[in-house]
């Protein structure tokens, strides 16, 4: 490519920046509006008071969402679904060989169980392979 | 580098040390079949992952306010600069102290409790009000590595404050749009504090005499976009298994093979420069092995950026090797290879301890980030090719590679502390005389 004198700027510079930008604020503000959302499921106030206490309770060290989060523990995205409540009460309130114990009230073990619930309704974190498609890219269903 | 810039580097120099612990002594409690109380893995994490993300973003400042005082000719403003160390360093103190007492509430990489991004932000408000005051009267000519600089420092604010729109409940309230935004943030933050520590070694290579054009080269402006691009888009890779909308899946696709050209790119300059002279001080050392690992890391980006790919990838070790390589690989080694130059570590008596340490890190890297692909593949052929579910029988034979992974990173911990203890010494006795004349015209 060629050398620009000092002070000049190549004009295809300032207008590959111009749509950068406008895409960029474009998408942003698409995305903040929920126009890309997929699914949207309200959440009951249980779930939020669950996702408080994932947070307060650093769940995210060790257990992964849609495979976001650390590597310790087990994907939890549809623990919810796929396992018996009871024992998910039991790992959680009295830890296992490498999860702590956690002694909480009955009431917010519930609330945790509901907000992994609600993240479940979501989706699979695991892509099944005939969402895979021939470009290599996924085409997922908004629906499950 | 004088007053608060050598303040900083100090700083940046210290959380690396203490990340490196944190780091050790995580890896130790994710390896052990059960932890004890004073190794509790849920703040081990965030200490680790907090002091490491400090310390670049630290480092970045740093050398960019010793980089940029040397370009235009312009000291920092001394007040708005001790403002922004008060309320980062005063913060930061703050966040660690939160994580020891097990005091959470915020979110992957920013556990904190929320109230802390306020003084957080403000000081990065301040740093920006300090760069609009230095670059004032500069049009668009301006050298390229001021542009970066201008880049960076913008989008770190834009996405820390996105990172916090959780808190909305018109965000909060719907699971894949506060994950969106989540990782939106996350990633295009990570693109903000490259466009800063590439600038700064971009102004390095340009200061050297006879390159004085490649900041301006249709060339640098074409690799800055192209680096803008990804910051702006090329986050959707986090959430490629995620039901978003199918639009920001492909986009994200489409603009990481994208990176293509820069792999050829790297390629051809590494066939190029096989023949020419490469350099022997300390700085031109750190700086060659991160592009040796800029090579390495960009082949495992763009291989996780193939969704078919990442299906086997996502939520795997291999994951952390690309955030390992790139933090320590390339982030780590060109900010110590610029703290290297503007503390006058080039030309004082060092002896040979930081040259054996930074080989000993390098190749300790190797075996850490080989270790971590080798556990992905594990686990991600176990639970994704064979079918398991149960997490304990994923990651039986996972676990005796992480073991290497821990050896591992004791060693890139020794050799880097061989690196920073003599470099920090230097940065504390080093003087820069002030800056006279710029050298860069707009």
């Amino acid at each position: 490519m060629k050398e620009t004198a000092g002070g000049s700027v190549p004009k295809w510079r300032s207008r590959t920046l111009t749509l950068l930008v406008l895409a960029f604020v474009a998408n942003t503000v698409a995305i903040y509006a929920g126009l890309f959302d997929g699914r949207r499921i309200a959440p009951d106030d249980a779930a939020m008071r669950g996702r408080s206490l994932w947070q307060a309770h650093n769940c995210q060290a060790c257990h992964q969402l849609f495979g976001l989060g650390g590597y310790m523990g087990p994907d939890l995205t549809n623990v919810a679904q796929d396992r018996d409540p009871d024992r998910l009460r039991t790992f959680i309130r009295y830890g296992t060989g490498r999860m702590p114990a956690h002694p909480l009230e009955d009431a917010d073990i519930d609330a945790l169980l509901a907000f992994l619930g609600w993240v479940g309704l979501h989706g699979r974190s695991q892509v099944p392979a005939e969402h895979v498609h021939w470009t290599g890219t996924y085409i997922i269903p908004n629906r499950p | 580098m004088n007053g608060p810039v050598r303040t900083l580097a100090v700083l940046a120099l210290v959380l690396l040390m203490a990340a490196l612990l944190f780091g050790l002594l995580a890896g130790i409690a994710f390896v052990l079949p059960q932890t004890p109380p004073w190794l509790d893995f849920t703040r081990l994490r965030p200490l680790h992952t907090t002091t490491a993300l400090f310390w670049i973003v630290t480092g970045a400042v740093a050398v960019m306010l010793a980089s940029r005082t040397d370009a235009v000719g312009k000291e920092p403003h001394l007040p708005l600069l001790h403002g922004f160390l008060i309320l980062w360093a005063g913060s930061l103190a703050i966040v660690l102290v939160s994580y020891l007492v097990g005091q959470f509430g915020g979110r992957e990489y920013w556990e904190f409790p929320p109230w802390l991004a306020l003084p957080i932000g403000l000081a990065w408000v301040m740093l920006l009000i300090d760069h609009a005051r230095a670059l004032r009267g500069r049009g668009q000519g301006a050298p390229m590595y001021l542009w970066m600089w201008t880049t960076g420092l913008i989008f770190f604010l834009f996405t820390f404050v996105e990172q916090n729109l959780w808190l909305l409940p018109v965000i909060r309230s719907s699971y894949l749009r506060d994950l969106t935004v989540q990782w939106k943030s996350n990633g295009s933050m990570v693109g903000a504090w490259n466009q800063l520590i590439y600038g700064a070694s971009l102004y390095l290579a340009a200061r050297v005499p006879g390159n004085e054009a490649l900041a301006r080269s249709g060339k640098a402006h074409a690799f800055w976009l192209l680096g803008l691009a990804n910051l702006m888009f090329n986050w959707g890779h986090h959430l490629y298994n995620a039901p978003t909308a199918g639009w920001l899946r492909h986009a994200a696709y489409a603009i990481s093979m994208a990176e293509w050209l820069i792999l050829f790119d790297i390629l051809r300059d590494l066939r190029r420069s096989q023949a020419g002279s490469t350099g022997t001080t300390f700085s031109q050392r750190c700086l060659r092995a991160a592009g040796h690992w800029v090579l390495l890391n960009l082949i495992l980006a763009l291989l996780m950026s193939v969704p078919a790919i990442n299906r086997y990838t996502h939520g795997t070790h291999i994951t952390v090797a690309h955030a390992m390589g790139a933090t320590i690989g390339i982030n780590t080694f060109i900010l110590l290879g610029c703290i290297a130059h503007w503390s006058g570590f080039d030309g004082a008596r060092t002896g040979r301890w930081p040259r054996v340490g930074l080989r000993i890190a390098v190749i300790a890297l190797h075996v850490l980030w080989s270790a971590l692909i080798v556990a992905g593949v594990l686990k991600g052929w176990r639970s994704m090719g064979l079918g398991m579910t149960d997490h304990a029988e994923v990651m039986r034979p996972v676990m005796s590679v992480l073991v290497v992974f821990v050896l591992a990173g004791a060693a890139v911990a020794g050799g880097l502390m061989l690196v920073v203890i003599p470099l920090m010494r230097q940065v504390v006795i080093a003087r820069q005389e002030a800056p006279t004349e710029p050298r860069v015209s707009a």
